[in-house]
């Protein structure tokens, strides 16, 4: 089993964000980075356990400069065999995908992991971009994955419920909550993770599909009103005249 | 040239979130000067009534190798369907479908993406920006499309529809899926089927509690405050974590994001995971015993008492509400 685990580096959860350049480009200055949760908690630690129990191989894939390789190291020290940087400094998901799946398309891949989005950009597109680009099946929104016999057996959320899907050969899932618990590299790992291989690899081209022109934060909220709770009356007046919104 | 649609369906029927794309994607076809056509794949609606939310011809592929989804198969379908059109721009609904298909057709056909729109194309200096939400709704971002073709997913409750008299011209579609080999397979399907109500992402009032309420038995005066108002139930992640309730209702960073008309969040302290999911509810009501909970900072309205006593108060209030409407 060879599973590729595709992590992205973000803004930590309670960032405060800012912009810089006209609005063109988020601010970086203080910020913490971290690996996306949801790559790190799901993707990354799903696939420890599944190699753990049957063999096999885990690689960590980040597409970005060499400042990521703080955030691949910190993956590297939860677990992981070894890990591939592409070389390449765009954030556009189609770049990004292309890498990935120029990459992968290489290297015989059972599974490719990714979380179901990443906390900055939000956009839910590099998974399914990597599985058309190899011509697999995507899974999205993943929050369970079994291996038994080259069948995978994957829960995938939908509106109100959930699908159980079966798939035999090489696929790309996007992994969400319910997957697997996250875990804490503990020292041995981290003392690992420093001379586990990093490989660095030149990117290919590909086309720029989008560009953001800017950024703008919310207008700040107005105060909270506060009613009394003995007086629901007019929390629904307000609701129903004021708000308009019942 | 046109606009195309994909209108995603459960049981046949067009989801409201594919009919708030086809009322969307008719907007944006008339920024463009030209018509608006949704594509319905394996439905026995009604088709030409999809006129009424803004479409001029309806697209419908009766093909059962997409039974089940399959968005490697059903992408291909989308594709020849958008080359048949002409399509320029391809709207999708950001749901749990739209969200593996957009991503697919942008990478199978070179054609830039906007997921999770939140507002029609501003075409000025010949441009084509579309706003979405980002970092988990701390900021918008406009994002201009570069390429020809163009792929926007719209964000559910963001563009309600309106609907007219007008109705569709109805043309089958016939898809060639031939040259693929798909090796999914769709074992079950299980969606909770509370009847009539709105699923969590389409839901326009939600009310949501969490660990406040104490015990999953307690439940019951919130189901009844959200039969009141035919709203939806929504829980804290925390909730969800013990088992209190199923996890699909379950709200958050790392649960649903949603972004409904009217989010009332009854014993959830509002912890930044939380605000994540609910951040861009268009009114929000917080009820909570602790003057100090950080949600009453994200709130509209604010209620500091128990939740014991004043939900079943504030049901009282909507019917009275309702009997006099």
């Amino acid at each position: 089993m060879k599973i590729l685990v595709c992590i992205s580096k973000v803004p930590d959860t309670t960032t405060k964000i800012s912009f810089i350049d006209n609005d063109t480009k988020f601010n970086e200055d203080k910020v913490q980075f971290i690996v996306n949760p949801y790559d790190e908690w799901y993707a990354l630690v799903r696939a420890l356990e599944i190699t753990e129990k049957q063999g096999g191989t885990v690689t960590i894939i980040n597409v970005g400069p060499a400042d990521n390789d703080q955030i691949i190291r910190k993956a590297l020290a939860i677990g992981a065999n070894d890990a591939v940087r592409i070389d390449g400094n765009s954030n556009e998901s189609f770049y990004v995908a292309t890498q990935i799946a120029e990459y992968a398309k290489t290297q015989g891949y059972n599974i490719v992991m990714t979380g179901k989005e990443t906390i900055d950009y939000n956009g839910a597109e590099v998974g399914g971009m990597i599985a058309e680009l190899m011509g697999v099946p995507y899974i999205s929104h993943a929050s369970t994955l079994d291996v038994e016999g080259g069948k995978a057996t994957l829960k995938r959320s939908i509106e109100g419920g959930y699908e159980t899907v079966e798939v035999t050969g090489t696929f790309v899932v996007s992994c969400q909550k319910g997957m697997a618990e996250a875990r804490i590299p503990n020292m041995r790992g981290i003392m690992a993770a420093r001379t586990k291989p990093l490989t660095v690899v030149a990117p290919v081209n590909a086309a720029q599909l989008t560009s953001v022109k800017t950024f703008t934060l919310p207008p700040a909220k107005a105060a909270v009103k506060m009613v009394s709770p003995d007086n629901m009356t007019e929390l629904v007046n307000l609701l129903h005249t004021e708000a308009k919104v019942i | 040239m046109s606009v195309l649609i994909y209108a995603d369906t459960i049981n046949g029927k067009v989801k409201k979130s594919s009919l708030e794309a086809i009322h969307y994607g008719s907007k944006v076809a008339s920024l463009l000067g030209t018509n608006a056509v949704a594509l319905v794949v394996n439905s026995s609606d009604n088709l030409a009534e999809l006129g009424k939310y803004g479409a001029t011809k309806v697209l419908k592929i009766t093909n059962d190798k997409l039974n089940s989804f399959d968005p490697q198969l059903l992408t291909a379908a989308i594709a020849q369907a958008a080359n048949s059109a002409g399509a320029k721009v391809v709207v999708f609904a950001h749901d749990s479908t739209g969200k593996s298909l957009a991503s697919r057709l942008s990478a199978r056909s070179k054609a830039g993406l906007v997921s999770g729109a939140t507002s029609l194309p501003n075409l000025d200096g010949g441009n084509f920006t579309v706003r979405k939400n980002v970092f988990s709704g701390k900021a918008y971002a406009d994002v201009n499309i570069l390429t020809d073709e163009k792929i926007i997913s719209l964000m559910p409750n963001s563009f309600p529809v309106v609907a007219t008299d007008a109705t569709a011209e109805v043309a089958d579609f016939s898809a060639d899926l031939s040259g693929i080999n798909s090796t999914l397979v769709v074992k079950e399907v299980n969606r909770a089927s509370a009847s009539g109500v709105a699923p969590l992402p389409e839901a326009e009032l939600v009310v949501s509690a969490g660990r406040g309420m104490k015990g999953p038995e307690n439940w019951g005066m919130i189901e009844d405050l959200a039969k009141v108002l035919g709203a939806t139930t929504a829980c804290s992640r925390p909730v969800a974590d013990i088992g209190w309730r199923p996890h699909h209702e379950h709200v958050g960073q790392t649960g649903i994001a949603i972004r409904p008309n009217l989010y009332i969040a009854i014993g959830i302290s509002g912890a930044i995971q939380h605000l994540a999911g609910v951040n861009q509810s268009k009114v929000i009501v917080v009820i909570n015993k602790d003057p100090e909970a950080p949600f009453f900072k994200a709130a509209d309205y604010g209620v500091v008492g128990d939740a014991f006593e004043v939900v079943p108060k504030l049901i009282e209030a909507f019917k009275t509400l309702k009997a006099n409407n």
